[in-house]
Formats: structure tokens, C-alpha cells, sequence
């Protein structure tokens, strides 16, 4: 039973504070050493769900299960302190009165023992910041301190290490590089992680699974890749990535759909009727007007530069605007107009 | 949130506290029906009574006005006008919150003694109280964004203009409030009166109790008197609380040096004009005791043995009072529900208790449920604590609320328990916000008058009561070397303690 049962288990955890419900039946098993990326927009209920796993907060229904042992059900209810569980908060996390070793410490059983000393080496050696041990936490910058809020997570090896929103109070270029680490540092402790994040590139890129959590409810759990490619509802596709959405017809056979660009294969197939196309701007392709793939025309609106890349507005004569992404060679003039095709499978949602 | 035994243990304790916060309000009540509602109508409805609240509220009013206009010069003075020295002043004008109000009113009488009744109070107590106006407005004043006022300047506006249109406007609640205190604190004031001889509540309830031996009309008044402090300090809060929305956004550049040379020399002689009669005064009058010829020797050792009781009764009192504000602070930063905030509102209620009734109620509990130690050590510390539970409250609050509460979630996540955590994170972080607590309280625990009067032991004399007692027989000489350990050892550190913590919030 210990040995096959997930690090995480919650089954139907809803949550209310007063008439006002955060959480709605969330069900979630998270395996043993993954790294699973908690993602939704602000208020949808992350830091709520990631409060109720460590204890702060204590759901209004529903079990949640740490190891295969229950921590919390309606009669039930371990308190934060034991239950082997560790977070990483967004900034400020260090207790400023202890030096770096003490703050590692913290949390170990006999913080003055041979053990606990040779463990707090172990785990500035893991985070790459060997020689911090007798500084400051205020002598560290950002990124350092939130690797110190690491090792003092990992030092007592928990079920599960809790992370929440780590790298938002950090710069952009700062939080890729210490991304990286993290996942590296993560993976190499061998841990088992839940990450909570509002930024999609970030939870694509740390995860083993994503969990999307919208309005309470998880509105898809799987591989980040399925995530992006395969979102099974059009809020998904939407906050996943960037995405335009208008209305076609799926043909007869099921696996392809009419809109204004011509006749489209279909991701997935769908009976036939009215439905709703999804497409990211990476799936248009801009050629000449008279290009005779072309059904459709429309005006370059706006270029907008990246460097690398850039992206297109092109507007329709019934007023639809789509965004394509192009190399940045390959950015039109603004005010011309171009001929737009889509060239790989794509999303419908029946309406 | 979570019950766990420590979690229900300090929130016991922060019941406690509010118990003993209510112990006043408890007395009044049973005190002034105590012969059913006829009697206290009767006392209440009376001419003399209607003539003591006329005075008292002229009073009040009087040294608001003056108390507002005062403090927000000195406001101006140490945030605005350019001078340098600008810490040295701060220090110098919250020195009169450090000078007990009877002994600058003793030290008024010594230099012209015929000043006496509303024109001495007044005098007094408004230059004793204009601080309470000048913290709010010189905080509120110092985060003010300079941009505003170079804006307005490069639209065609005056300094005098932009001082009426631009910077006044941002600071009415701050002088709402400050001249809210200044009421409160003229109403509650015991000392100044006193000394002065001038009938307002404070006075006359005293000496019901004293002279006349009458605890109903005592009561009765002290009924009358904390439903005005407590609708003064209802008023306070709410204009308070609604302050924060008034501060500008988070990028406050400094504010340069300004070389204006009009306006440094309104600045330097409005400050003497202040000082001069604030602070000079007082502390000229105590050097000038101590040099006057005197027919006997001082008693040095009476002067250390009431220094020591001073601050053996301060400590104590201190200590006592931070054990059980700390629960009390506690529960309100970091619980969640109506149970975690009635401690604190119940104590801060007592914030309008003025001292005197206190004292009263004290008294009569004393006599009537424990006996035992009426006139005992216990009881006096009882009454102080009762004084100074809502500013230690504050105080702790304050400290807590510098205390992320994700770090105690941290500590949680990592194997600490309620106490665990309070010991290991959450008290040695407040450590500097408590200590200052202690720090202030001991300090306002050596001034303090009313209270250690009344419930002082039999044979105990502190700096405060021996400057009483000889001030009342008028013999100087004997008040000066009190006078000046009191000054030294409470008043002075008081003042660097207390302008200490505001640069240290403008920071």
C-alpha cells in the first residue's frame, strides 16, 4: 500500500471561505519524485489549494492524503508541523535573525549535532552556495536567497517540497537562469514537488504534469506538452499560450473543418456541426496575395519587432483580427495586404 | 486556521487581559447605580455638573485649537522648512511629551505664581500636548511627494499659495486626528489641573473621592467623562484607519535642503517661541530648585530610595503589562474571526480611561474583592497595567505586524509547533519592537501620578509622589533634586526613545 500509493493524493477538496467558493471537487495525485506545475490566473484558487496542502488552512470538504496517509478529512486533521511538508514562498522567506547554516538548520531535529552540521553542507553544496553558511540573509541577493529558501525546504528530506510563485518577486532575466537551477537542484535531491505559477512558459518548461487549476476546478491535468498541443477546453487554450478563436463548420468526415482560410484538418476528430476553431499564431503562415493557396486576404494593422521573432496583426474586411508569429525576416509593411493560410492541424471545441 | 493547544492557550491568556481591561468600566457601572437609576440622574442632571461640563469642554476645546496650530508649525519646522539640525529638533519638540504635566505646571507656578485656574491649565496642557499633533502630521508631511508641490510651482503658484493648496489639504486627516488625541489626553488629564487648581472632571472626581468622600458623584463624573473620552477615541480610530489612503505612491524622493532665508527665520523663531515656554521653562525652573538656598540638607538618600522605587514599581509594571499585551497583540495580527479581536478592542476601550478613574476603581475593588492587597504592591501594579495595556498593545502589534506571517507558515512547514515558533521566530524578530515597549512603558510608569497616588503602599514614595507632595506645600527647594532625577531618568530618555522610533519610521 506505502509503496504504490502517490506522494500527493486529494480527492474532491472543495474549499469556501464564507459563501464565497475557492475551491470546487479538486482532484489531483501527484507521483513520487515528478515535478508538478500548479498554473492558473490570479484568484483561481492556487495559493488557496497550496495552503490547504501544508496545513494553513484546513478544506471545507474533501480528503488529502500525504504518502498514502490521510492528513485531512472531515474528522481527521494533522497540523502543518507534521506533516513532512515544506514550502519555498515568493520572497522574504529567510528568518532575517539567523545566519544562512541557521536558517538551513531550521528545521532539523538536532540542529548542533555533527549531523545536522555535515546536512547544512550538503545542501549549500547542492544549491551551489558553499561559502554563504555564516552570512546574512540581508548580505544575499534575491535569487541567493531564494536558493537558501531551497536547501532549508530540502534539508529535512519532505514527502513533498511546496513552491509558491518562487520567482515572481525576481527579475525576468534573473528568474530563467534560477529556473533552471531549481528544476536541476530538484531533480538531483531526488524530491517530489508541487510548483505553483501564474507564468505559463514557466510551468511548461519546470513540469512533468501541469495541473490548471480555473474557478476552482482543475480544468486539465497532463503532460505540458498535451497541455499546450491538446487543451480540452477553449479557457485552457486560451491562457495556455496565445490563441484566436472564430467560428467554422466541421465537415462531413468529421476530421477536417470549413472556415474563411479554406478547408482545415482537424487535431482531433469531431462530429459534424458548428464549432469553434482555436488557432495559436505560430499556425498562420503570411504569403502573397496572389499566392492561389490563398482564399483570404486582409491589411497588415501592426508589425510588432521581437528580434528573433515578431508577430503580425492582420485585419479581414468583416473586421476580424488575427496575430501571427513570423520570423522577423519575413515581417510584411504595415499597411499592405497579404494573403493568410494555416498550415498544420488544428483545434475545434463544438459550440 | 488551526486550534492547536498553544494557539488556545494565548488566546486564553488575551481574555485574561481583556477581563482586567474591563475591571474600570465594571466598577462604574455597579458604582453609580449602585442606588438605582434616581440617584445617578439626579447627580447627573445637576447645575453644577452642567457648569464642570462647560468648563471642562472649554478647556478641551482651547488647547485643541491651539494644540493643532502649534503642532503643525513644528511639523513644518522638521520636515519642510529646510533647517538643519532637523533630528535635534525633532527631539526637542517631543520633549514635552516626556515632561509630566504637574511637574511643567509646578515649575509655571514657581515663576509666576499667580498663575492659576484656566489660563495655567490651558497654558500648560497645550503646550504639554501640541506633540500629539505634531507625530501624525510631521509623518504624514515627510510622505508627501515634493513632485506635487514643484508641479504647483510651475503652474505659477506662491510658497504660500502651494503650503494652502497643495500641502494643508493632504494633511486633514493626520490634524483630525492628532487634534483628537490632544481633546482626549486635555479631557483625561489629571496633573496640569491639579496643580492649577482649575474645577474640570479630573479635579473635581478626585476630590469627591477625596475630600468628600463621595463615590457615587465620583462615579457618576467618571461615567460622564469616559463617554466623551471614549467618543473621542472612537473618532480617533475611524479617521485613523482611513489616513493610510491619503499617502502618496510608493517613489517619496527626499526633500532637498531648502535655502529659503524667509522661511529660516520663521522657522527659528517660531521654534524658540515654542521651545522656550514647552521645554526652557520646566527644565530652567528644576535647575533653578536645585540651586536655591535651602535652610536644611537635601536627603540624598530619600531622592535614590524614591528613584529606586520609581523604577522597581516602573519595571515590574512594564514586564507585567508586556506578558499579557503580548497575547493580546498576538491574537489580533494573526488570528482570524470576531473571537481574536475582542481582546483588543476591550483593551483599547481602557486607552479612554482616564487615569484618575482608574485609580477609583481600583480602589474600590481593592477594598471590596481582595482586600488583602489594598494598599499592597500588587494593586498599584493592577492599576498601572490597566493603564498601559493599550499602548503596549500598539506597540506589540506594531512590532508583529513587521513579522511576515509567511515565516511563521515557514517555521510551521518545517516541524515548529504554535510555541515553538513564537520562541524560535516570531518573538526574537519583534525583539527590538518589544524591548522599546518595555523600554517606554517602565519610562511612562515613572511619570505616572494618579495612580500611584492613590494606590501607593502605605510608606512607598516615588520621584512622582514626593514632587506632588512638596509642590503642594510649595516648597521648591525640597521638589528640585526629585524634579531632576525625574527628568534624567525618565523625561530625557523618553524623548530619544520616542524621536528615535519616528526617524526610524520615516525611514
Amino acid at each position: 500500500m506505502m509503496s504504490s500509493s502517490s506522494a500527493l493524493q486529494l480527492n474532491n477538496v472543495s474549499h469556501f471561505f464564507g459563501d464565497h467558493q475557492v475551491l470546487d471537487s479538486v482532484n489531483l495525485e501527484i507521483q513520487h519524485g515528478s515535478i508538478t506545475a500548479l498554473l492558473g490566473p490570479s484568484g483561481g484558487g492556487k495559493t488557496t489549494l497550496l495552503r490547504i496542502v501544508a496545513g494553513f488552512e484546513r478544506p471545507t470538504h474533501g480528503t488529502i492524503s500525504i504518502n498514502g496517509v490521510v492528513v485531512a478529512d472531515p474528522h481527521i486533521w494533522v497540523p502543518p508541523h507534521e506533516r513532512g511538508i515544506s514550502i519555498v514562498v515568493q520572497e522574504g522567506a529567510l528568518f532575517p535573525h539567523l545566519s544562512v547554516s541557521e536558517n538551513i538548520a531550521f528545521g532539523l531535529k538536532k540542529r548542533r549535532s555533527p549531523e545536522a552540521r555535515a546536512r547544512v553542507k550538503e545542501m549549500l553544496e547542492l544549491v551551489g552556495l558553499p561559502d554563504s553558511a555564516d552570512q546574512r540573509p540581508s548580505e544575499l541577493s534575491g535569487g541567493m536567497q531564494q536558493r537558501i529558501a531551497l536547501a532549508r525546504a530540502l534539508a529535512t528530506q519532505p514527502a513533498l517540497v511546496l513552491l509558491d510563485e518562487p520567482f515572481s518577486a525576481l527579475d525576468a532575466g534573473l528568474r530563467e537562469t534560477l529556473r533552471e537551477q531549481v528544476v536541476n537542484i530538484l531533480r538531483t535531491a531526488g524530491a517530489t514537488a508541487l510548483w505553483v505559477t501564474h507564468d505559463q512558459d514557466e510551468a511548461l518548461s519546470v513540469a512533468d504534469a501541469v495541473a490548471v487549476l480555473m474557478k476552482g476546478r482543475i480544468a486539465q491535468f497532463s503532460d505540458p506538452v498535451s497541455a499546450y498541443r491538446n487543451p480540452e477546453t477553449t479557457e485552457v487554450a486560451g491562457f495556455i499560450g496565445e490563441a484566436v478563436s472564430f467560428s467554422g463548420t466541421v465537415e462531413a468526415n468529421g476530421t477536417s473543418v470549413a472556415t474563411r482560410f479554406g478547408s482545415i484538418e482537424l487535431l482531433r476528430p469531431q462530429s459534424p456541426g458548428p464549432t469553434t476553431v482555436i488557432i495559436r499564431p505560430e499556425q498562420f503562415e503570411l504569403v502573397k496575395t496572389d499566392n492561389p493557396h490563398a482564399v483570404v486576404t486582409g491589411e497588415v494593422l501592426v508589425t510588432r519587432y521581437f528580434g528573433h521573432d515578431g508577430t503580425v496583426d492582420v485585419r479581414f474586411e468583416d473586421g476580424l483580427v488575427i496575430t501571427a508569429r513570423l520570423h522577423s525576416r519575413l515581417l510584411p509593411k504595415v499597411g499592405s495586404f497579404v494573403g493568410v493560410l494555416v498550415n498544420s492541424q488544428v483545434l475545434s471545441f463544438p459550440v | 486556521m488551526q486550534r492547536t493547544k498553544g494557539f488556545l492557550a494565548l488566546l486564553g491568556l488575551a481574555f485574561v487581559a481583556a477581563l482586567i481591561s474591563l475591571v474600570p468600566l465594571w466598577y462604574l457601572g455597579v458604582q453609580s447605580l449602585s442606588q438605582g437609576l434616581q440617584p445617578f440622574l439626579d447627580e447627573l442632571f445637576q447645575d453644577r455638573t452642567l457648569s464642570l461640563i462647560i468648563r471642562s469642554v472649554t478647556l478641551a476645546i482651547c488647547v485643541t485649537c491651539a494644540s493643532v496650530i502649534i503642532g503643525t508649525f513644528a511639523s513644518w519646522v522638521i520636515t519642510m522648512s529646510g533647517l538643519p539640525v532637523r533630528f535635534l529638533l525633532t527631539i526637542a519638540f517631543s520633549l514635552p511629551l516626556a515632561i509630566p504635566s504637574y511637574l511643567s505646571a509646578f515649575a509655571w507656578i514657581s515663576w509666576q505664581p499667580g498663575i492659576s485656574g484656566f489660563l495655567g491649565a490651558f497654558i500648560v496642557l497645550t503646550f504639554a500636548c501640541f506633540p500629539y499633533v505634531m507625530l501624525p502630521v510631521s509623518a504624514a508631511m515627510s510622505a508627501i511627494n515634493p513632485v506635487h508641490e514643484e508641479i504647483a510651482r510651475t503652474m505659477g503658484r506662491s510658497q504660500f499659495a502651494i503650503l494652502r493648496e497643495v500641502v494643508l489639504p493632504q494633511l486633514r486627516r493626520p490634524i483630525a486626528a492628532g487634534a483628537l488625541l490632544v481633546a482626549l489626553y486635555s479631557l483625561s488629564d489629571f496633573g496640569a489641573v491639579a496643580a492649577m487648581r482649575h474645577e474640570v472632571f479630573t479635579w473635581v472626581i478626585y476630590g469627591a473621592y477625596r475630600a468628600g468622600f463621595n463615590p457615587t458623584r465620583a462615579a457618576t463624573l467618571s461615567v460622564v467623562l469616559l463617554a466623551a473620552a471614549l467618543a473621542l477615541t472612537y473618532a480617533e480610530t475611524f479617521i485613523r484607519g482611513r489616513s493610510d489612503a491619503a499617502t502618496s505612491g510608493p517613489a517619496v524622493r527626499r526633500r532637498g535642503r531648502n535655502r529659503n532665508s524667509r522661511a529660516s527665520f520663521i522657522a527659528i523663531v517660531g521654534s524658540c517661541l515654542v521651545l522656550v515656554p514647552a521645554v526652557g521653562i520646566p527644565v530652567v525652573s528644576v535647575i533653578e530648585w536645585m540651586t536655591r538656598d535651602t535652610t536644611r540638607n537635601t536627603q540624598w538618600s530619600s531622592v535614590w530610595y524614591a528613584s529606586e522605587q520609581s523604577f522597581f514599581n516602573g519595571i515590574v509594571t512594564a514586564v507585567v503589562t508586556l506578558l499579557l499585551a503580548f497575547p493580546v497583540a498576538w491574537c489580533a495580527v494573526r488570528m482570524r474571526g470576531i473571537l481574536a479581536v475582542i481582546p483588543e478592542r476591550a483593551t483599547y476601550i481602557t486607552h479612554a480611561l482616564p487615569g484618575i478613574v482608574v485609580a477609583i476603581s481600583v480602589v474600590y475593588v481593592g477594598i471590596r474583592a481582595v482586600r488583602p492587597w489594598y494598599q499592597e504592591f500588587p494593586l498599584l501594579i493592577f492599576g498601572q497595567v490597566i493603564i498601559f495595556l493599550p499602548v503596549m498593545v500598539t506597540s506589540i502589534r506594531a512590532a508583529l505586524e513587521k513579522t511576515p506571517a509567511t515565516l511563521e507558515d515557514v517555521a510551521h512547514s518545517l516541524g515548529s509547533g504554535t510555541m515553538t515558533t513564537l520562541l524560535r521566530v516570531t518573538i526574537p524578530i519583534a525583539l527590538p519592537g518589544l524591548l522599546a515597549g518595555i523600554a517606554l512603558t517602565m519610562l511612562a510608569a515613572v511619570k505616572e501620578l494618579p495612580v500611584t497616588l492613590l494606590l501607593r503602599p502605605t510608606g512607598m514614595d516615588t520621584l512622582s509622589t514626593r514632587i506632588w507632595d512638596f509642590s503642594a506645600l510649595s516648597d521648591y527647594a525640597a521638589v528640585g533634586p526629585y524634579a531632576m532625577s525625574m527628568l534624567v531618568l525618565a523625561a530625557v530618555p523618553t524623548a530619544l526613545l520616542g524621536a528615535l522610533s519616528v526617524s526610524r519610521e520615516q525611514k
